[in-house]
């Protein structure tokens, strides 16, 4: 009962959050606002029982991540965002678009009551040896893969970022 | 079962509770109840002291972001050790497996040393070398 | 369960094409900044040769099977692109040492992002896993975001760069929410599990949203209509080099990943996601060619014709069954070959700024230097399908394959577009040979470098031309591993 109280609340706070993101005018707002959406993301992650994800999500994003994106506005040195008009592909096609996913996404997570792999809320909770375990066992190999796509990120950031000779 | 599991995490959120409450509290309550007299002295950034001349809104460098970009990346790598701590003993333990779970890890690491390297002798963590571009209208 | 050794087999390539990446970039940085890279392009050119070997020995020696808790799968499904995306490294960085040198770029990350990179487009033809997949997928999407906007001081190639790595990350967040989804309905991220899952339970609805999801991530990585719209610009402000890498091996890669997960995993509904495929497939022939009779910059006319070319290559998938599959697999090598060719010719003559890129400039090509324009005129007469170059058996295998599964309209649809096809390639050899140019457009001799790069790129288009016999046998292998 508390954990689905606790679920709405969050997830309420969580799509506020990500309105105004999108609302605000000023850059920085908007990255406060992410802020929100993260923290309470990390939240429904321990309330489905994910506790180490839950961590990872305040450390790293609403932590690490946040600073890069203000740090990159602040390089950027983003003003108040400025309006076109908007383009009329987006209008025509590109709402009705994103209306028919979401009415389609919602109609199949609604209609699908029952599933096999369902998820309860606060029941599905395992502890970080568990998750540890299929990190260092059954999945090594991405694990280890990820760390390529870190030196991939490592030299784009360095070449991007670099002044041309 | 599953309210057991998550008890330790009630106080975390009482404290969010708090804070959050604390933190609205305090605008609402001053909005509600503080008085407002505007005038010109008051409403500049420093009451007393210099006059703010410019915007205080300028570019940054981007060496801030090519650090806080490397902090991430070396982050992630970090968070990746949490775990792995907390079952070294049992990978150990693992028959036949022997220092594999020792292994895994330091191949992972010696690989993000390489970037590490990397970094270090592009002078990106030099905060004195011109190399990097300041931005462009600076 | 093979052994610790032969696990390690398994990912032989990658571990070299790694080594010589992270052998980039501690070298790079002791170099002084003012050096030539070409020793670094040359290096890395040593690498994919010997990740080459590697596959081969693969291919020769009995590892196939599943390793790392079946995270990965070597067979002659996985060698084939292995291969293939290989060679397309190796030709790019060919093509690029000189092409680096004319634009003023002096960085060896370029040719140690490429080797990265061919590390994720590898794992994506052998990984048997979505998870591994998808990081895959992000690897060998994210070195090309980022060679995208290699071009510094021109302002289209950073659009490109930006444009590419929005919309593709977009694609890739469905891909991941299909991959959500399917795990919440058959409880694996496996692709066997998932399918046999799928074969004994009951089928929800889920899963047909996760499929959904997962086929407008994958879309976009191969460019077909309707999530092709990025390519024309992406294509026209990336260094021309990286094009002939990114229109091909991600591209392979991404195909590989589509038969991996629509016939491994989706297989059972197989009747579900044919109109999909089919309407797509249509679609991108058409609009790519129709598209590319318009365009005036070689690169943007490329960028079009290779949407074309998905949907050729769509129209196997339709086809389904052993003999499709090996069609498609077989025309993903062949596309490869000459478009990676054709981009080569592209980057050698763009000069510095890449300032000749449209049509006209090729005028009197022929006249000026015969031997570009022969290779370059080979390339174009096998994207049209002319007999004895590649693109004809890969056209042929692809639709009579459609025409034993009854696609008859698809395959009506296609024949139609190649031969429209065939007006906006012949107008460039139709320029090189029959338009005198202006001696303003200044030519410089084929480097050593990007001769060879052409020699192979045309070598192997002939060949699989005239003796395709045994690639499709490889191919045809490739298939039964595939569904088996």
């Amino acid at each position: 009962m508390i954990h689905q109280a606790l679920f709405f609340i969050f997830a309420a706070i969580c799509v506020a959050g990500a309105l105004n993101l999108l609302l605000q005018k000023h850059p920085i707002s908007s990255a406060l606002s992410l802020i929100v959406v993260m923290g309470s993301l990390a939240l429904l992650y321990l309330l489905l029982g994910a506790q180490f994800v839950a961590a990872i999500q305040i450390i790293v994003y609403a932590g690490a991540i946040m600073v890069l994106f203000v740090f990159v506005i602040m390089l950027l040195n983003a003003g108040i965002e400025e309006h076109t008009e908007g383009s009329r592909i987006a209008v025509y096609f590109g709402v009705p678009a994103v209306a028919a996913l979401v009415g389609m996404v919602l109609y199949v997570l609604l209609k699908t009551s029952h599933i096999e792999y369902q998820v309860q809320l606060g029941g599905f909770v395992k502890p970080t040896r568990d998750v540890a375990m299929l990190l260092f066992r059954e999945y090594l190999l991405p694990f280890e893969v990820t760390s390529v796509l870190i030196l991939i990120a490592i030299m784009g950031a360095v070449v991007l970022a670099r002044r041309e000779p | 079962m599953a309210d057991n599991q998550l008890a330790p995490y009630l106080p975390i959120l009482m404290q969010l509770l708090i804070a959050a409450g604390i933190g609205t509290g305090m605008i609402v309550l001053s909005a509600i109840l503080g008085q407002r007299k505007y005038s010109r002295m008051k409403m500049q950034a420093y009451e007393c002291g210099m006059t703010p001349t410019g915007d205080a809104q300028h570019r940054f460098s981007v060496k801030f972001y090519l650090v806080a970009m490397l902090f991430i990346l070396f982050d992630v790598e970090a968070i990746f050790l949490i775990p792995w701590a907390v079952v070294y003993r049992d990978l150990l333990k693992i028959p036949g497996a022997g220092l594999f779970g020792f292994w895994e890890m330091m191949v992972y690491i010696g690989i993000v040393l390489v970037g590490f390297f990397y970094v270090w002798k592009k002078g990106v963590l030099d905060w004195n070398t011109p190399e990097l571009s300041e931005g462009p209208n600076e | 369960m093979m052994t610790n050794e032969l696990q390690y087999l398994s990912i032989l390539p990658e571990l070299i094409l790694t080594i010589f990446g992270m052998l980039i970039m501690v070298l790079d940085p002791l170099m002084a900044d003012r050096a030539s890279r070409k020793p670094m392009g040359w290096l890395a050119f040593v690498g994919t040769l010997a990740a080459l070997g590697a596959t081969f020995y693969q291919g020769t020696h009995p590892v196939a099977g599943t390793a790392f808790f079946g995270m990965v799968r070597t067979d002659a499904f996985s060698i084939f692109f292995h291969v293939v995306v290989i060679v397309i490294a190796a030709l790019a960085i060919l093509s690029s040492l000189d092409y680096l040198e004319t634009q003023g770029i002096r960085s060896g990350e370029y040719y140690g992002l490429i080797l990265l990179g061919t590390v994720g487009m590898g794992l994506l033809s052998s990984a048997m896993e979505l998870v591994m997949l998808f990081i895959a997928l992000e690897i060998s999407s994210i070195s090309t975001y980022i060679l995208a906007g290699y071009r510094r001081r021109v302002a289209a190639s950073a659009e490109s760069s930006i444009k590419y790595f929005l919309l593709g990350s977009f694609a890739t967040a469905f891909f991941l929410y299909g991959v959500a989804l399917i795990y919440g309905a058959t409880g694996s991220t496996n692709i066997t599990a998932i399918s046999q899952a799928l074969h004994n339970n009951h089928i929800s609805s889920l899963t047909y949203l996760a499929l959904v999801l997962m086929f407008v991530g994958m879309g976009f990585k191969v460019a077909v209509t309707p999530f092709h719209v990025w390519t024309p610009d992406v294509y026209e402000g990336a260094p021309a080099p990286v094009v002939a890498l990114m229109s091909t091996g991600p591209k392979a890669a991404a195909f590989a990943l589509m038969l991996r997960v629509l016939f491994g995993s989706f297989g059972e509904l197989s009747q579900w996601w044919l109109p999909l495929i089919w309407i797509s497939a249509a679609l991108s022939m058409t609009i790519g060619n129709v598209g590319a009779l318009l365009q005036n910059n070689v690169k943007r006319m490329l960028a079009y014709s290779s949407i074309a070319h998905a949907g050729y290559l769509l129209v196997a998938f339709a086809a389904g069954q052993d003999m499709g599959i090996a069609a498609a697999i077989f025309y993903t090598a062949t596309y490869a070959a000459m478009n990676v060719g054709a981009f080569a010719v592209v980057s050698h003559f763009a000069s510095r700024g890449e300032r000749y890129v449209s049509i006209d400039d090729y005028a009197g090509l022929g006249r000026r230097s015969p031997v570009l324009a022969i290779t370059l005129t080979i390339f174009m007469l096998s994207l049209i399908g002319i007999p004895l170059t590649g693109g004809f058996f890969a056209k042929f295998y692809v639709f009579s394959a459609a025409l034993k599964s009854n696609l008859v309209w698809l395959t009506i649809i296609g024949l139609v577009n190649s031969a429209i096809a065939a007006y906006y390639y012949l107008r460039l050899i139709v320029v090189m040979y029959m338009k005198e140019g202006d001696d303003s457009v200044t030519l410089v001799p084929v480097p050593v470098a990007t001769a060879a790069a052409l020699l192979i790129a045309a070598g192997l288009t002939i060949y699989l031309g005239v003796m395709p016999g045994g690639v499709l046998g490889y191919a045809l292998l490739g298939a039964q591993d595939l569904m088996r």
